[in-house]
């Protein structure tokens, strides 16, 4: 594993293919890209895991990451780390945060406070 | 208030954090898309590669013809804590038409984009600019001057570049971070405008 995710530009196409056994890859609405992840119980079952599971639950044992950032972290192509949470969601083995959990927060909320976050932090 | 808003060594975002919110950085190859993410995200901006395949295809329809469907590309991104409960990411990727797999799930739930330009070489934008109008994905021109010798007026730029009356156009330079923040500051005040 890597920490800066580059290197990895020529990840064998084969390899997580064997690592996903085969599973279709989801759809990006159950993790998207900015899904935020962290692992269930401080990463208790990990032991058990193969490498690749192992990985990337001992990552998320450290807080809360988003998917792409896993995805940079690991060094695998997104579509593959989405197999791998998805499976491990199911074993209650992850737990994600939307990015957007209420639907009472509009954009023009969310506007405003990236409005103000930028102003305080370089204004 | 906690003023420490990541963890300790950066990685990991704050136990309040609730809205994640992404905006995208796009532009044409070699138009700074990478030195604007690193100048602003207090990560290393990270690298991640979408593995694309023909729409629907299975795992393993995709075994004996690896290398010919499928091909990757890299997109990076950085990140943005804003406050204790809202994180901003910046998402950048190549503008070819080819990566739309990518394109659909960076425009996925993106408040909007900043199309970074370069004066020298306008005509490149045009198929960026298509692919942002075709996700509907509403944008403000950042101008990044590579040699300030060559700056031009606005209007020229506007109308070289054909666009709508209300799309703001900001300079922007990518290495500097005032100058990278004005930009995302002009994007973020235009998308208010579009959402009361
Ligand atoms: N002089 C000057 N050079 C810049 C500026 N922004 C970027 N560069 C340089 O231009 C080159 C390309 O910048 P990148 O940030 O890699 O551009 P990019 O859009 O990410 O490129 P691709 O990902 O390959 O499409 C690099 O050598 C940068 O150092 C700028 O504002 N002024
Ligand atoms: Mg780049």
């Amino acid at each position: 594993m890597t920490t800066d995710g580059t290197g990895h530009e020529s990840v064998d196409l084969v390899r997580p293919y064997v690592i996903t056994n085969g599973q279709e890859l989801p759809k990006g609405d159950e993790f998207e890209l900015v899904t935020l992840v962290t692992a269930a119980d401080g990463g208790a079952r990990r032991a058990q895991l193969d490498p690749e599971r192992r990985a990337l639950v001992e990552l998320c044992c450290g807080g809360y990451l988003s998917v792409a950032e896993i995805a940079g972290h690991i060094g695998l192509p997104i579509g593959v780390i989405r197999v791998l949470l998805s499976d491990l969601a199911g074993n209650g083995q992850i737990v994600t945060r939307n990015p957007v959990p209420t639907a009472q927060l509009t954009d023009i909320q969310v506007l405003q406070e990236v409005l103000d976050g930028l102003q305080t932090r370089f204004g | 208030m906690d003023s420490r808003l990541v963890s300790d060594d950066h990685t990991y975002l704050s136990e309040q954090v609730r809205i994640a919110a992404k905006i995208l950085v796009v532009g044409h190859f070699a138009v700074g898309k990478t030195t604007f993410i690193g100048t602003l995200s207090e990560i290393p901006p990270l690298r991640t590669e979408e593995t694309m395949t023909r729409a629907g295809a299975h795992i393993d329809d995709l075994r004996g013809v690896q290398g010919k469907t499928t091909t990757t590309v890299a997109m990076d991104f950085g990140r943005l804590t804003l406050s204790d409960t809202l994180v901003l990411y910046l998402f950048g990727t190549p503008g070819q038409q080819r990566f739309v797999q990518v394109w659909e799930d960076m425009a996925r739930g993106a408040l909007g984009a900043l199309l970074l330009v370069d004066p020298q070489r306008l005509e490149e934008s045009f198929p960026v600019m298509d692919l942002v109008e075709s996700y509907g994905i509403p944008y403000a021109v950042g101008v990044n001057y590579f040699d300030e010798s060559e700056r031009r007026p606005d209007d020229e730029l506007r109308e070289a570049l054909d666009l709508l009356p209300d799309t703001p156009v900001v300079a922007c330079d990518a290495r500097d971070e005032a100058s990278s923040a004005g930009a995302l500051i002009t994007l973020v005040k235009y998308l208010q405008t579009r959402t009361s």
